[in-house]
């Protein structure tokens, strides 16, 4: 196994259920993967560090902080983005609730907190207040205090 | 960041041969939590990272008569989802759910705690206090180390060149025995420990006498620490708030915290009693079943 040169790693990863095959760079960030490679923008850079959560995507169905996965490592795995929470028919009800709340202000924090709650509502469809709180403790807005999205989340619950 | 190759080999023994080729410029990568942050802070400059996700070993995780075993790649998420060790390893439980937030547990794993040996690793006071054993391959074989003596120093362990951490192994509880881990944190969720205690206790049948204890620290010395003679004092004594104030008092006197941004030398030696008393009281709770 040589390890000479930081050559490209060849992947196939199934991004909002279409397939792609990739030539990734072995330290590309899935975040720059998916914004620089794909062109899917949506999913945002906030801190880099695992703190923030702007960069929320799901992998195999488990939420994860895009900027601290490789993208050489979703070989063979299923990635989901904000990008793909809209149908041709409309908006994911969590987006429709996140409009009607009041959810958002300057929306840099929005797809991850979007793509987390997703994570939540699609294994635990009745989820508490404190059980969200919980669940979105790793995603930082410095605009709305929380709350709006709580009940916006809340409202997409059944 | 320094550009590096990425690797993922399917054995331990290639792992090893690659991580030996590059020395310290070669990281092993599982949940990539805090090496990608190093990498990106140019901490570590790195020529390679060998992701150990493909070796089937260091994923698995498995829970028998003989104790617990948990792959060096395994998951926080997968530990604390787990219906059995949340019933037979409860304070494994209390550290692995509280490392991070969501989007960290399905990552992060105790194989990266205790390898990235920061001194406030959530997750090694429970495994010191459990009496975990990690197991370690490298270019001249296999060895044990016992986790107490894992970390040598901040982010600094015994693995030398080439060794990589395989799995995590914790013997089964005895009977009548309970742990229980807790940090404070000045938030509610997301935080790194001011001070972290972690305990197991084994009682008499009747719940009545401590049988022996063993009580661990987190963020309160260069390392998690193991409060041997804290633990050791409550062997033979009667479970009563005497014993548990008397252990609780040792136990603040084996920390040697530093003061910073998180919290002074006085607040931490104080938490380590306070936490230490909750979580012995927590720990007989839950052997009392």
């Amino acid at each position: 196994m040589t390890t000479n040169s930081p050559s490209k790693v060849h992947i196939t990863t199934t991004i909002n259920g279409q397939q792609h095959e990739l030539l990734v760079p072995g330290y590309m960030s899935l975040l720059d993967t998916l914004r620089e490679l794909i062109g899917l923008t949506g999913t945002k850079e906030g801190c880099l560090d695992g703190n923030c959560g702007a960069c929320t995507v799901s992998v195999d169905g488990r939420i994860v902080d895009s900027c601290l996965v490789l993208g050489a490592e979703v070989d063979g795995k299923e990635v989901d983005t904000v990008e793909g929470m809209a149908s041709p028919d409309g908006l994911h009800p969590l987006q429709q609730a996140f409009l009607e709340e009041a959810a958002l202000q300057c929306g840099i924090c929005t797809p991850g907190f979007l793509v987390a709650a997703k994570g939540l509502l699609d294994n635990e469809p009745s989820p508490s207040e404190d059980r969200i709180r919980h669940w979105l403790a790793g995603n930082l807005c410095r605009c709305t205090g929380y709350d709006k999205i709580v009940r916006a989340v809340q409202k997409a619950s059944s | 960041m320094h550009p590096f190759a990425y690797v993922a080999p399917k054995t331990v023994s290639e792992a090893v041969s690659v991580l030996a080729e590059h020395g310290d410029r070669a990281r092993p990568l599982a949940g990539g939590t805090d090496l990608l942050v190093k990498a990106r802070a140019n901490v570590w400059d790195l020529d390679a990272v060998v992701d150990v996700k493909n070796i089937p070993e260091l994923m698995s995780l498995s829970i028998n008569g003989a104790g617990l075993s948990i792959g060096a790649g395994v998951p926080c998420c997968q530990v604390y989802e787990h219906k059995d060790i949340q019933e037979q390893y409860p304070g494994i439980i209390d550290g692995a759910s509280i490392i991070g937030g969501i989007q960290i547990q399905s990552r992060a794993g105790l194989g990266g705690n205790l390898c990235n040996a920061a001194p406030s690793g959530d997750g090694i006071p429970a495994l010191i206090a459990y009496s975990a054993v990690a197991k370690i391959s490298g270019p001249n074989g296999n060895r044990e180390v016992a986790v107490e003596d894992f970390a040598t120093g901040p982010s600094r362990t015994v693995l030398e060149n080439g060794e990589l951490l395989t799995s995590i192994e914790i013997p089964k509880p005895a009977a009548n025995s309970g742990a229980a881990y807790t940090r404070f944190i000045p938030r509610n969720e997301m935080d790194i420990a001011v001070a972290g205690v972690g305990v197991f206790v084994q009682l008499d049948s009747e719940g009545k006498k401590f049988e022996s204890a063993r009580i661990a620290l987190a963020s309160v010395g260069p390392t998690p620490i193991l409060a041997q003679k804290a633990g050791d004092s409550l062997a033979g004594k009667p479970v009563n708030d005497e014993s548990i104030a008397s252990a609780a008092s040792l136990a603040k006197d084996a920390a040697s915290p530093i003061t910073d941004m998180r919290g002074t030398v006085d607040q931490r030696k104080h938490l380590v009693e306070v936490l230490t008393g909750r979580m012995l009281n927590q720990a007989i709770e839950r052997a009392r079943g």
